[in-house]
């Protein structure tokens, strides 16, 4: 069964069977969600009009930078925001309930057995006071009523399954004993104990060095596919979901702003934010000391988000038009599964003049970096790199 | 191993008794060394020599009755006002009773009153709390204002009319006026463990790891006890060690407006205020038991110290 189902998710969407399979219900679908704090400035909309859909064994990458709301949806879908400050409107489907209206008695009883969620700092996100092996087993008993010796086995066999060595041993010993790797890995197998249907993994790899991201990642990977789970990948890093991902979607201002099966997203990328987020990735075959693409500004305030579209103050190929109406979620032409938020997409003729003129006036003002590099200062700077 | 028997003893119910958590903590952090690698916050030697001094004088107190001291209620009329001699190692006091023995006895009703005193407040300050800092909401909005009320009354004075008005009369026994002392002083260090407490647990429930624990199912209270709980001791462990200082110099100051330990019963506050008119002829009294009172105390302060410098560096390792 793993096999089977597992090839088309982990190859990035190779063959991308269509995100909605005929007669498999999704497990969660969110319509028009909006997360609104109460803040003594006023309404924060952390989370605006967001609608998406997940299937079982099916990966969503949830892009965006810091601020742009994706750890809060992932928060309000999982119920974890104070209700107190946190408002939600809109419904999110999960197995046939609406979640908003659940209060904790309610999602008490989804927590850890039908959805779990992976922190992103395994630095706090395990109690420093208590052995990692109880940290698992707590969940095991409370809700699969496992006896003190079961739980303890499945325990070992949970973190033998995050490829913890020598699980017994580590079983007994406290989270500041282990590599920032090692915790991560409790945390995901504290995570998976109770066999949860719906994974959040919130920025699971961002505190780690990059020399375990892909090791996490992957491990990640391999237990969705095992277990058959439907995951949420919160990510800043595009190149993180890149591969993982069946279906991204790029948050901006707590709004999607483009929503694509993976390989269309890459292929076909219509929102000029996306393309900021990918050419911000620093490439391997850039000379050394090239600039990294940095998105000048800063995400806009969302107590007085702007009349337009909210990316518009920082966009380079912003026109007046997008100051002034905030363009709506449509479909790409062709591709009803490729949504996104822009009116003129990267790809228009109007942003691909922009384009054009950015790069004779970058060229003009004398800062090469910008436009299309001329050979000689990049060998010349490559070799004094070496 | 150490972290293990300081945090999760007293997570099981709050501060069992604070005599066992002094030895504990000496204990504790004296077999540090020999777990090798996790060995290397080694006790100092002024811990060390506090551990001795309190657990010495602990025992003492505890077992008064089995030693070779006379009754310190007996009277020896040619030791009154006299310095040590080799019956009497520390002399004897204004009426002539042996001075090491009301000190040893004394003890009994300093400890009883500084740890006794401590234990209630941390029991029910601590309690308070944990429940406002953790619940927040409607329960921190009641309570941590008639906190922060109860902290605004001079505490000395607060005692005082509490001992006072609950057994000053000449017919009260002295076991009554002592479980008195202890409530008063009690009731006194309330707010201050509370708030202590309170802002311990605010920044613990902040932490992702207690958020995790709610994710994965865990009821508001399970997390509040096996979670934030175990983080918080150790902050409260190091309060109450200065709280059990100031509570026996608390006591001392009552005895000074007679509403301390009951006389004849020795304590080290109403040894001082019993005998303050002598200080002037036959110093050695005060002199003695002030001392003892002193390295009590600062024992007590260093102890506290090393307790909170390492839950910080543990703090700081994570």
């Amino acid at each position: 069964m793993s096999g089977t189902t597992g090839t088309g998710p982990v190859g990035g969407g190779a063959p991308a069977a269509p995100s909605g399979i005929p007669g498999a219900a999704p497990l969660l679908v969110v319509d028009d969600l909006s997360t609104t704090f109460s803040s003594p400035r006023g309404k924060v909309r952390a989370v605006d009009g967001v609608s998406l859909s997940l299937e079982r064994g099916r990966t969503l990458g949830i892009v965006g930078e810091s601020g742009s709301g994706k750890s809060v949806l992932s928060r309000s879908i999982m119920g974890l925001l104070p209700r107190s400050t946190a408002e939600r409107t809109g419904s999110i489907l999960f197995g046939g309930n609406d979640l908003t209206t659940f209060g904790d008695t309610e999602y008490r009883r989804l927590w850890g057995t039908e959805m779990a969620m992976i922190f992103q700092d395994p630095m706090t996100a395990l109690n420093p006071v208590m052995k990692v092996g109880h940290q698992i087993t707590e969940s095991l008993r409370h809700h699969l009523d496992m006896d003190k010796a079961t739980a303890k086995e499945t325990a070992v066999e949970l973190l033998r399954s995050v490829r913890i060595p020598e699980p017994e041993k580590r079983y007994s010993t406290y989270p500041h004993e282990m590599s920032g790797g090692m915790r991560q890995r409790v945390v995901i197998a504290v995570a998976l104990a109770c066999g949860p249907k719906l994974l959040f993994a919130d920025e699971p790899t961002t505190a780690l060095d990059v020399t375990v991201q892909a090791q996490v990642l992957d491990l990640l990977g391999v237990q969705q596919r095992e277990r058959y789970m439907a995951m949420v990948l919160v990510t800043h890093d595009l190149g993180v979901v890149a591969g993982r991902a069946d279906q991204i979607a790029v948050m901006y201002a707590g709004r999607i702003v483009e929503q694509a099966p993976t390989r269309s997203l890459f292929a076909d990328m219509k929102m000029p934010y996306t393309e900021a987020l990918l050419s911000a990735i620093p490439k391997l075959g850039d000379p050394p000391h090239t600039r990294l693409a940095a998105i000048g500004g800063r995400p806009p305030d969302l107590v007085n988000p702007p009349a337009g579209c909210p990316f518009a103050p920082r966009c380079p190929y912003a026109r007046d038009r997008c100051r002034e109406e905030r363009p709506e979620l449509r479909a790409v032409a062709g591709d009803p599964e490729h949504l996104f938020a822009c009116h003129y997409p990267v790809d228009s003729p109007e942003t691909l003049e922009t384009k054009d003129r950015l790069a004779v006036e970058a060229l003009m003002a004398g800062a090469p970096h910008l436009a299309d590099r001329p050979a000689g200062p990049a060998t010349a700077e490559g070799t004094h790199g070496r | 191993m150490t972290e293990h028997t300081e945090a999760e003893t007293p997570g099981l119910g709050l501060a069992p008794s604070l005599m066992v958590e002094a030895e504990a903590a000496g204990i504790g952090i004296g077999d540090t060394p020999p777990t090798g690698p996790g060995g290397k916050r080694k006790m100092g030697l002024g811990a060390w020599l506090a551990v001795v001094w309190l657990v010495g004088l602990l025992l003492l107190a505890i077992f008064a009755p089995l030693l070779p001291i006379p009754d310190p209620t007996k009277s020896f009329p040619e030791i009154a006002r006299k310095g040590p001699t080799a019956g009497h190692l520390l002399g004897g006091d204004a009426l002539g009773r042996d001075l090491l023995s009301r000190i040893i006895y004394g003890g009994r009703s300093s400890f009883a009153v500084g740890i006794g005193a401590v234990a209630f407040g941390l029991l029910i300050g601590g309690f308070i709390g944990l429940v406002t800092g953790f619940f927040r909401g409607r329960v921190d909005t009641i309570l941590t204002p008639v906190m922060s009320l109860l902290l605004a009354i001079p505490q000395f004075v607060l005692a005082l009319s509490l001992v006072t008005v609950l057994a000053s009369g000449d017919d009260v026994t002295s076991s009554r006026r002592l479980g008195v002392v202890i409530l008063g002083l009690g009731i006194v260090s309330i707010p201050i463990l509370g708030r202590i407490t309170r802002a311990n647990t605010l920044s613990w429930s902040e932490r992702e790891f207690v958020t995790a624990a709610k994710a994965m199912g865990a009821k508001s209270w399970r997390v509040m006890l096996r979670e934030v709980l175990p983080n918080v001791v150790p902050a409260m462990l190091s309060i109450a060690m200065l709280g059990v200082g100031v509570a026996i110099i608390a006591e001392g100051g009552l005895s000074v407006f007679g509403v301390g330990v009951q006389l004849p019963t020795p304590s080290w506050g109403n040894i001082i205020a019993e005998n303050r008119g002598n200080l002037r002829t036959s110093p050695h009294i005060i002199l003695f038991t002030s001392i003892v009172l002193f390295l009590t105390v600062l024992s007590l302060n260093y102890l506290g110290d090393v307790v909170s410098q390492r839950f910080d560096v543990r703090e700081g390792q994570l």
